[in-house]
């Protein structure tokens, strides 16, 4: 048990820094590598406390696209050059201490929450899934996942495909005086306009004229 | 030390949660970090949600962990796609200098 509290607190606490390190970092690079560094220390917290597949899911979805995207951005945009001063201008930094507020309340509603929380006696047998310790993590997933929640998991893939059509969608443009192939001009031509057959006389030549 | 319990958990989601707040209402550089707080605020959510599946020995939670990754990662894409496409027409993603909207 000692253990299990000396990794959380390792854990969490790299995730906090590294949480508060994505607000405050000048450098929108480094600002991405702490959120990756987020989710790697959180999805460690998973796979620690039994849930290793949403754990490696974490690794995979979030490490391995999600960020990889936004490092993508970041470079392709040139933001890393831009000043990156906290409070620019006095008319922009009036509206902080509001946020502070609002952010501080936020985080004591929750923990009075947290602190008045308590099981219900009854909470255990309102379950109809109780997680079965022979069967593990993944497996007990998958047998909910594509039985109980099968249309809530065609919806999410609905969701995927939506926001790759809508993606391409927003970022595609046509450029104007680029060479491109196109398939309907190639496939639509005919013989007619492509071949032309000439009588060539004896000792004379063919011109061409084009 | 005491014993990890469920508490401490919610209390790492909540401080995840505050610091994405934060980050949304303190940033005024570009607006990728805005939506860099906006993952934080979505881990919040599914630490709240894991914990709380495990402890409580029911899956459903973790179920809904998953579609929030999927929402998550859509969310990401669609955000991403549309800062491209904002840069490439106005040459600026500044949150002070997106002001189209007079908001």
């Amino acid at each position: 048990m000692i253990a299990h509290s000396i990794f959380f607190y390792f854990f969490s606490i790299i995730a906090v820094v590294s949480a508060i390190m994505v607000t405050v970092s000048k450098n929108t690079v480094h600002s991405v590598f702490f959120l990756i560094l987020d989710f790697i220390s959180i999805s460690c917290l998973f796979i620690m406390i039994g849930a290793e597949f949403l754990g490696m899911m974490m690794l995979i979805v979030y490490v391995g696209a999600v960020a990889v995207l936004f490092l993508f951005v970041v470079m392709m945009l040139n933001v890393a050059q831009q000043k990156n001063q906290w409070f620019a201008s006095e008319e922009s930094s009036k509206h902080i201490p509001v946020g502070l507020i609002i952010s501080i309340l936020i985080f004591f509603e929750l923990i009075i929450v947290i602190g008045g929380w308590k099981y219900k006696p009854d909470l255990f047998d309102l379950n109809n899934s109780i997680t079965n310790a022979s069967v593990n993590n993944t497996q007990s997933l998958g047998q909910v996942l594509y039985t109980d929640y099968i249309h809530v998991f065609q919806i999410s893939g609905m969701i995927l495909l939506v926001a790759m059509i809508g993606a391409i969608v927003l970022t595609f443009r046509k450029r104007e005086g680029v060479k491109t192939q196109s398939y309907l001009k190639q496939i639509s031509r005919e013989r007619s306009e492509g071949v032309e057959v000439i009588d060539v006389e004896t000792n004379k030549g063919v011109k061409i004229d084009d | 030390m005491t014993e990890i319990g469920l508490g401490h958990y919610l209390t790492l989601g909540a401080v995840i949660f505050s610091i994405g707040t934060i980050g949304i209402f303190l940033n005024r550089k570009n607006i990728i970090v805005i939506l860099m707080s906006i993952e934080l605020i979505l881990l919040a959510v599914n630490i709240n949600l894991v914990s709380f599946s495990i402890f409580l020995g029911d899956i459903a939670g973790q179920v809904f962990t998953l579609f929030i990754l999927t929402v998550a990662a859509a969310e990401a894409a669609i955000g991403l796609a549309i800062i491209v496409v904002y840069y490439r027409n106005s040459g600026t993603i500044r949150v002070e200098e997106i002001d189209k909207l007079k908001g």
